[in-house]
């Protein structure tokens, strides 16, 4: 079965006085249907980008260089913006990160949900309505008509995020793409939203694509997690497979970072020396050499995103060779 | 580790409240106020680290600014060795804030873009005159040194450095006047996680190298965990729990503190399926907080009396200092009668 969402080669720069920065380079992934895919990694690594590229919402001075980004047999980078709209928001949606911002402070819930009903299900105003309670009560919250008449400073930031929720789920999409969507929350109410994300996923049957920094989130929900570091991907695989057989010294590095509740007193937190390089996209051979305490002189050239095992890639010649040691 | 009744505490905290108006409220007698901190009581013992949990609005942050007399309670006392900082004359509490020291989360913000770190790191010594100007050079050179950052970046202005080398300035600055404590307000939140890790290990070999007291504030429990030797739980202005670390994680007694544990995801995906604790409904507002127990209104194991009576916190097992503010489940575990 042909994937959902088949993304190849995707190449994105930023332009600044004439001069073009590639922050995202040949990256390629798909999405299947019903799976939650995660990309991971830290501020910087172009994940946002790479999640904001795929509807056509980057900002003006980044653009797609190169690569195809396929939604059921459509080239979405070859679609105007009209049809562009008849996706985004009804099969494609989106959660983001920041939803002080996503909502419009000065509408009512009942207006920012009826409006994309309308639009994208063509429901009459009576209909919208009905459909628009239905799902806030779907996304688990009380009185749900009275919400409707509320504005978003009038809730609190979980409840805005099931808000936000309910108008992503509301068309049916078939994937949701959601960057950082608990980061801005509470642990207690994070849970809340993971489990609800969970729940809706399999009811509706939906794909996610999760873009996180947070492991502990990866480990919670994921089906299929990629490694994203210096605008390059550097590991993806089945996230059980992942966590039990890291093989790039990256993805190590930070499984061995997270401190868990669970560890043994004396336990010393493994860190990372040293940070994430500026210019990188000038890195000829690895990106994450200088920082690797396996590096040799030969990861100055040029690394290949090669498959150890079907469904395991991974860019350290090294690791191919199987020249990294478990620890 | 410690026998705790031979130790005498560095900080007492003794019936501290802090409220604040609410913004924008007309001025009037019945002006509501938001209860951060609303009536705390614990020690803090000379070489521990004591590391306060919450979430956003618990009032955590609010206890640390009032430990380092940043601002002045609304009621109740913070005792350094004895003495009340709120009650102390302006020119010994100067003297005493070089003991108490502060990190801050937002490392950008809390260090002056307009200056090199040369004179961020001069100006308090300077200031305290702690250190003759001849000798200024040798000192920042060793304070840089201590908190990992090469000598020749010292002329050199905050935005000059990455989000983890400005924490690591921001720990320097609190270092350079000689503290006994410092205050660590989610130092770590803003770094990307290979960056805390690196962090987290500065502070706890400073703490072993320099024989320091710390406040450890933060959400999130895998890195308190990590650096505390003790742990405060709060919840909507008042602590729930207080314990030695192994013993608060090895048996939880409060309902928040469980189902706080429960909600940290675990970095192994292999125990996704495991039962956990999912609280119901919002934080409430702590501008009303709820009567009685503050947490009832999510509580799992709330009983008629919760609503009503307000919780003290109550030693959990005899000879311990592990203490907790429900008399529900203590009642259930036979160990006090409710």
């Amino acid at each position: 079965m042909a994937p959902l969402l088949q993304v190849e080669d995707l190449t994105i720069g930023f332009i600044e006085d004439n001069r073009q920065t590639i922050v995202v380079e040949t990256v390629g992934f798909s999405v299947k249907a019903g799976e939650v895919l995660c990309i991971v990694g830290e501020s910087g690594c172009g994940k946002s980008v790479t999640a904001l590229s795929l509807l056509g919402l980057l900002s003006p001075n980044a653009r797609v260089i190169d690569g195809s980004i396929v939604f059921e047999g459509k080239d979405l980078l070859k679609m105007s913006e009209k049809e562009l709209d008849s996706i985004r928001g009804s099969e494609v949606t989106m959660v983001f990160q920041d939803v002080m911002n996503s909502l419009n402070p000065v509408l009512t819930i009942g207006n920012q949900l009826t409006e994309v009903i309308r639009i994208h299900m063509n429901y009459d105003r009576k209909r919208a309505n009905e459909y628009a309670i239905e799902m806030i009560k779907k996304v688990g919250l009380p009185d749900a008509k009275a919400v409707m008449k509320k504005y978003p400073h009038m809730l609190s930031g979980g409840m805005q995020q099931r808000v936000m929720i309910a108008m992503a789920l509301a068309c049916d999409p078939k994937l949701i793409i959601a960057d950082e969507p608990t980061t801005a929350l509470d642990v207690t109410i994070q849970l809340q939203i993971m489990k609800l994300l969970v729940e809706l996923q399999k009811e509706f049957h939906m794909s996610i694509l999760l873009i996180t920094h947070d492991i502990g989130l990866v480990a919670e929900l994921a089906d299929r997690v990629i490694i994203m570091y210096a605008g390059q991907f550097m590991e993806e695989a089945p996230v059980n497979w992942l966590f039990d057989h890291p093989s790039h010294p990256y993805t190590r590095a930070l499984l061995e970072s997270v401190p868990c509740i669970y560890d043994s007193p004396d336990k010393k937190l493994t860190s990372i020396p040293g940070t994430v390089p500026e210019n990188y996209q000038d890195i000829e051979g690895c990106r994450f050499y200088g920082r690797c305490s396996y590096g040799i002189p030969s990861c100055k050239e040029k690394q290949v995103y090669s498959e150890l095992k079907e469904g395991h890639f991974v860019r350290c010649h090294r690791a191919v060779k199987g020249e990294i040691p478990f620890v | 580790m410690y026998n705790e009744e031979e130790r005498k505490p560095l900080i007492e905290v003794r019936g501290l409240k802090k409220y604040y108006p609410v913004r924008g409220s007309t001025i009037s007698k019945n002006r509501p106020v938001t209860h951060a901190v609303d009536g705390v009581d614990f020690e803090i013992y000379e070489g521990e680290t004591l590391g306060i949990v919450g979430e956003s609005g618990c009032g955590k942050s609010t206890i640390g600014r009032q430990i380092v007399a940043l601002e002045k309670p609304t009621s109740g006392h913070v005792l350094y060795q004895g003495e009340s900082l709120s009650d102390m004359a302006t020119g010994r509490l100067r003297k005493i804030r070089t003991q108490l020291q502060m990190v801050f989360q937002d490392s950008t913000s809390s260090l002056n873009p307009r200056k090199q770190v040369y004179d961020i790191l001069a100006a308090p010594m300077l200031y305290h005159g702690i250190i003759e100007s001849n000798m200024l050079d040798g000192e920042i050179n060793r304070l840089l040194d201590l908190v990992g950052l090469p000598k020749s970046m010292k002329h050199r202005y905050p935005h000059e450095f990455s989000g983890g080398q400005r924490q690591r300035i921001g720990i320097a600055k609190a270092l350079s006047v000689k503290p006994r404590l410092i205050v660590c307000d989610e130092p770590v939140s803003a770094l990307d996680v290979s960056v805390q890790a690196q962090i987290l290990n500065l502070l706890k070999q400073l703490q072993d190298e320099l024989k320091l007291t710390y406040v450890f504030i933060a959400h999130g429990l895998g890195a308190v965990r990590y650096v505390s030797s003790r742990i405060a739980i709060m919840y909507l202005g008042r602590i729930v729990e207080i314990a030695a670390t192994q013993e608060l994680f090895d048996d939880p007694v409060h309902p928040y503190t469980q189902a706080l544990f429960d909600a940290s995801p675990l970095p192994a995906p292999k125990l996704r399926g495991r039962q956990r604790i999912v609280l119901k409904g919002e934080i409430p507002s702590s501008v009303n907080p709820p009567r009685g127990c503050r947490f009832h209104t999510r509580c799992l194991h709330a009983i008629e009396s919760c609503r009503i009576n307000d919780p003290e916190l109550l030693i959990v097992k005899s000879g311990s200092n592990h203490k907790a503010a429900c008399p529900v489940l203590l009642a259930a575990r036979g160990e006090y009668n409710a």
